[in-house]
């Protein structure tokens, strides 16, 4: 065959493998993708998130406010400590309670309690919460993280199971800082 | 011996281009002192792989056992500890001297003409190496790590739209746990080193490809046109050295010194901790990042709320477009540092901001002090011949834990002023005012204190005033006592 249009046989065949080659990478990329896209995905199926206990509410005196851990729902065998959070329980009195995430509504650093000064404290930057979970003072936009909680057979349930940052992954309903 | 060397040279035939490539000419003054940088980081670099590869032996990258491997690579391996401190001490050397390498480059101009694509490599060389240093201080997976993840992904959270998909990702799941440590660890181990690997290959070629950059001399200016004619001259005339042996022997000491430093850093002051176990229900913790990061911890405390995510998200894109952007808008011109006075200032400005904000996050004063309350007492010469209503204001001080904001005589909180001189500062009223409803970054403490403690405090704080100086009066109040009486104005001495 002559070369007439400055495409011969050869360079045809070339660019056709190349062609072929790049869809297969195209097919496999597919899986890859999906595979490291998978925590991304799986969240939007089921959801991350399900109901869990703190215990007997009797653990949670009317007026304090006081540490309790969970088992995250989501957990793999090698996950070791990592897996149980901490949270602030506040049972403000009767059934009303409040059930702060450990975060840092700033940069997610543990935020400690302090019922002398009735003030959340955060050890990273400065950060502080009343006693309501609304920022007093510091780098925080707003107030500490809530979970969602509910009262069944006399256990505090709440809805937990991942991790609060400010750019509102898990959808915990946002405390609007209340006026002190 | 020569006969085995020719066997091997006539089939891989690499003796000639290595000869020619030792060989390659130089300009006379860059056999100096301030070029041996680059080669330094490479062989730091290198130590940094081999020492890497040493840990894995023995490490485990899941999260459940990540910090005991590390307690058996401390205590129960034959220099165990060793190793991991000459890994932890040579990224810190890694970073300072990429650092050094850095600023010395710009200021003698080799970002110019023909080398601008080494200098953009270069720079995704440095994020490279800080990716290094973020996801190995993960790999020693101890509370800072913990936390500092936490931090992490509330910084990536704020990104707009994707944020929430980029937590997940880079979590590999809804938490901080397993899934995290092993991603964080394919990073550290493969997907970084690999890049590193391709970019420094890359890098060193450009660098033997251009020749490395002449020695600046004021008013010897870059031309497009002409550069490349002149520095040929350089390199080709009377100035020209053969790299090996005029100019390597001043790198081939450095980076022994360099080596001898890591290892003297590493046999005395020994390995990164790992401090606290990973145990995020263990909250008496203050996290922590490693040195070269400590700048960002103050810049984050130190940010105005409102400024916070605007400047997170927009101000690495500016830094690295300006790094990217810098050799194609001042690719000609003086290099010389003495002609370049705005360089020169520019990376003053860089190391006086950064080391002040290094030094600042030692003492981390925009963080109460959590035990302030209850280990700094009130100084007794505040307490002496004082009313039983002001010292009863002392112990409200103490007990609500005003200590840990506040310092007193130099002990105490600085989150908030220093209360010596409040007095002078704040009269009774705007005393009460500030107590009870906070303003000016202070919590409100006006549900927390009974009038009765608000009385007993303000008491006291209105007796924190210098010897010879008065407290604060009301004068509006004094003006008013006195026209209630005979209308005539006489403020009160």
């Amino acid at each position: 065959m002559t070369v007439t249009d400055g495409l011969s046989r050869r360079t045809l065949l070339v660019r056709l493998g190349i062609g072929f080659n790049v869809l297969v990478a195209a097919l496999l990329g597919v899986p890859i993708v999906r595979y490291i896209l998978s925590p991304v995905t799986r969240e939007r199926r089921p959801g991350y998130e399900s109901w869990l206990s703190l215990g007997s509410v009797d653990q949670f005196p009317a007026g304090q406010t006081r540490f309790a851990t969970y088992r995250n729902p989501v957990v793999s065998p090698w996950d070791g400590e990592t897996a149980t959070i901490g949270c602030w329980v506040r049972h403000v009195d009767g059934e009303k309670f409040q059930v702060f995430a450990i975060n840092c509504a700033h940069l997610g650093c543990p935020v400690r309690w302090f019922p002398q000064s009735s003030l959340f404290m955060c050890p990273c930057h400065g950060g502080a919460y009343y006693a309501d979970g609304s920022r007093a003072s510091g780098p925080p936009e707003r107030g500490l993280f809530e979970y969602s909680h509910k009262i069944v057979a006399g256990k505090l349930l709440i809805k937990a199971g991942e991790i609060p940052t400010p750019g509102d992954v898990a959808g915990i309903a946002a405390e609007k800082p209340s006026c002190a | 011996m020569q006969n085995v060397g020719d066997w091997f040279d006539q089939r891989l035939q690499l003796g000639t281009p290595i000869r020619a490539t030792m060989a390659h000419p130089v300009p006379r003054q860059t056999a100096s002192w301030f070029y041996v940088f680059g080669s330094a980081a490479l062989t730091v670099f290198t130590l940094q792989l081999v020492t890497g590869i040493l840990l894995a032996i023995v490490y485990v990258p899941s999260a459940g056992e990540a910090w005991s491997s590390l307690q058996i690579l401390n205590h129960a391996i034959s220099l165990g500890w060793f190793i991991r401190a000459l890994h932890g001490w040579g990224s810190n050397f890694m970073i300072a001297i990429v650092l050094i390498h850095m600023v010395q480059v710009f200021l003698f101009g080799a970002h110019k003409f023909p080398r601008e694509l080494t200098w953009v490599i270069g720079v995704l060389l440095l994020l490279m190496t800080l990716g290094m240093a973020f996801t190995g201080q993960v790999l020693r997976f101890d509370q800072d790590a913990y936390w500092g993840l936490g931090i992490g992904v509330s910084i990536s959270s704020r990104i707009p739209v994707l944020g929430p998909w980029l937590v997940s990702l880079l979590l590999g799941g809804p938490i901080i746990a397993g899934a995290t440590l092993s991603r964080f660890f394919a990073l550290h181990v493969f997907v970084i080193p690999g890049l590193l690997i391709a970019f420094v290959v890359v890098h060193l070629l450009l660098v033997l490809k251009l020749g490395i950059n002449e020695w600046p001399m004021p008013g010897r200016v870059v031309r497009r046109a002409t550069y490349l004619q002149e520095y040929q001259q350089l390199t080709h005339g009377a100035q020209g050295v053969p790299f090996v042996p005029v100019a390597v022997w001043k790198d081939i000491f450095f980076s022994g010194f360099i080596l001898l430093s890591i290892a003297a850093c590493a046999a005395i002051l020994g390995p990164f901790g790992p401090g606290g176990a990973p145990d995020p229900t263990i909250i008496q913790t203050a996290p922590r990042p490693d040195f070269f990061f400590l700048w960002l911890y103050a810049v984050l405390s130190l940010l105005p709320p409102s400024l916070e995510t605007p400047a997170l998200l927009i101000g690495p894109a500016v830094v690295l477009l300006v790094l990217l952007g810098l050799p194609f808008v001042s690719g000609e011109g003086e290099k010389s540092w003495q002609r370049r006075p705005i360089a020169v200032l520019t990376i003053l400005l860089l190391a006086v901001a950064l080391g002040t904000f290094t030094h600042l996050s030692g003492y981390a004063p925009w963080s109460p002090a959590m035990d302030a309350w209850s280990s700094d007492p009130i100084p007794p010469q505040y307490l002496k011949g004082r009313t039983a209503l002001q010292r009863q204001g002392a112990l409200v001080f103490q007990v609500k834990q005003c200590h840990n904001c506040h310092a007193l005589d130099g002990h105490g909180g600085q989150r908030g002023p220093a209360l010596d001189a409040v007095a002078v500062r704040l009269t009774q009223d705007q005393l009460i005012r500030q107590v009870i409803q906070g303003g000016g970054n202070m919590p409100a403490y006006g549900k927390n204190l009974s009038p009765a403690e608000t009385t007993a405090l303000v008491a006291f704080l209105e007796t924190l005033h210098p010897a010879g100086q008065a407290s604060a009066r009301d004068a509006s109040r004094a003006v008013a006592l006195s026209t209630s009486g005979d209308g005539s104005f006489s403020p009160r001495p």
